[in-house]
């Protein structure tokens, strides 16, 4: 896209003042497929897309435990992802077991963007090629972190990452104020509908799916495929971009609506492309 | 010329004793709860007792302080296991991870004095004891400790478990229901507390079957 003389090693600086190998690694983020994330005052909910190679291979793994009190979703270089939550899980039992104590998120995020600092200035090492999004818990509340390549980080009430995250992102901003006082189920519903808004028409189903929640008196953990497939009906998130307010509401209370409900959704879809 | 002495030694003994029983389908792991220097009594309700996993108990008695040690060190290498394997650690796998733990320090030991109880891969009651470097045995049964002397014969008069060495292999665990071996352990620190100085205050019962984990107490002699 750029392919220009100042693009060749991560140490050379453009004449405008940009580094275009960590912009590049940026670009990798937004190719693997979407993670999103989102936070109240007591829960932070993780929800990714599984994309698998061929129907005949399992899918990548973009969700991870570092500690009782801390996941993440990666979007990007799965491998980069999965050597640097190593480090993040090695991180947290250093911590604990020198200090007896959970290590607080904000200070892993930092401890994480030092070593992504570090790879874009050597010119023998390349950026990790991987965005994470860093959910956690600790003394100050619920936090949830975006470090990315390039060595920065930010605090998030809710975002999302890799490809069509825009769709979902939109649908945040739009929503996102009302989410610290949301409850839990609510939090994971908001997610659902973001991921959906990712698929761009896809059938929405617990397959293609992963959710993961961390909250007070609740450890990290992933939900297993059957609970995520119950809420998708529950919550009558199938294939319906525009979902009114009421709809879901109205679809919770009549259980066995629910097959009449989805069959008119699919029928109403604008974007089935 | 004398040869220099040191004025000061790395080791304390806190005393105390630790026993562990397998049965058919649970594992019997106690030990006294007094924590002792010298002859001063440091509390009388420590516990000797950490759940390392699921179904892994061990119980330490020697310097508390390389007890500690040993028990957060095997803590992490268990969650460590738990994120590569994303399950539990066996009672077999536990028990070398121990061993090799203590041999690592081989120079300059861990100063603990183990039992590690809990159900094996079968479900079956299993027992190891340890020396301070790691040597390490599967036994039906096993006292560690200032009290083990004490033990160690009248378990053996009572629990008798064929050698491990005989062929065909036969089954290390008591036939003692889970009752009978508590009761049995019961009866047997209250002897050791007699005569034992370092043994007494409370005891401390974990009982791990099937359905779990339980934990039971009982007042001992505070002489």
């Amino acid at each position: 896209m750029f392919r220009n003389q100042y693009d060749t090693d991560v140490t050379t600086w453009s004449p405008a003042g940009r580094l275009f190998q960590v912009e590049y690694a940026m670009e990798a983020v937004k190719q693997g497929s979407a993670a999103i994330g989102l936070r109240s005052r007591a829960h932070v909910v993780l929800a990714c897309v599984n994309k698998a190679n061929s129907e005949l291979s399992s899918h990548q793994k973009k969700i991870f435990k570092v500690d009782d009190h801390i996941g993440l979703a990666i979007a990007g270089l799965t491998a980069d992802g999965r050597v640097l939550s190593r480090y993040m899980r090695s991180e947290c039992i250093n911590y604990s077991f020198t200090y007896e104590s959970p290590l607080p998120v904000g200070r892993l995020v930092v401890q994480l963007a030092d070593k992504a600092q570090v790879c874009t200035q050597r010119s023998w090492k390349r950026p990790y090629g991987v965005g994470l999004l860093v959910a956690g818990l600790d003394e100050s509340g619920a936090h949830l972190y975006y470090n990315c390549p390039s060595g920065n980080y930010f605090e998030y009430q809710a975002f999302a990452i890799g490809s069509r995250s825009q769709a979902a992102k939109t649908y945040l901003e739009r929503r996102f104020e009302n989410f610290t006082d949301s409850s839990r189920e609510d939090l994971i519903k908001d997610a659902l509908i973001a991921v959906r808004e990712t698929l761009q028409g896809e059938t929405l189903k617990s397959s293609i799916c992963t959710i993961a929640v961390v909250g007070i008196g609740e450890a990290f953990h992933t939900l297993d495929q059957e609970t995520v497939q119950q809420l998708i009906d529950a919550f009558e998130i199938v294939a319906e971009p525009e979902a009114p307010a009421a709809e879901p509401d109205a679809a919770a209370e009549q259980g066995e609506g629910a097959d009449q409900g989805a069959a008119a959704d699919q029928g109403v879809a604008p974007m089935d492309i | 010329m004398t040869k220099q002495q040191a004025n000061w030694s790395p080791y304390d003994n806190n005393g105390g004793s630790c026993v562990a029983i397998a049965g058919a389908d649970y594992c019997v792991i106690a030990a006294d709860t007094r924590m002792s220097t010298g002859y001063s009594i440091l509390t009388r309700e420590y516990s000797k007792i950490c759940k390392l996993a699921d179904k892994s108990v061990m119980a330490s008695s020697g310097f508390q302080a390389d007890v500690k040690a040993l028990q957060k060190h095997l803590a992490a290498r268990h969650l460590i296991y738990q994120h590569q394997h994303n399950k539990q650690m066996s009672c077999p796998a536990m028990a070398q991870l121990l061993s090799n733990t203590l041999y690592y320090k081989r120079f300059f030991p861990y100063y603990a004095f183990n039992v590690l109880g809990g159900l094996d891969s079968e479900g079956k009651g299993c027992v190891y004891t340890y020396d301070a470097v790691g040597s390490y045995e599967r036994v039906g049964y096993s006292a560690q400790g200032s009290g083990s002397t004490l033990i160690m014969p009248f378990l053996d008069n009572q629990l008798k478990s064929p050698s491990p060495l005989l062929l065909p292999a036969q089954d290390a665990v008591t036939p003692l229901s889970e009752l009978e071996a508590v009761d049995l352990v019961k009866t047997v620190f209250a002897s050791a507390t007699e005569r034992d100085i370092y043994t007494g205050d409370k005891l401390e019962i974990v009982i791990l079957n099937a359905d779990g984990i339980r934990h039971e107490y009982m007042e001992l002699r505070k002489d």
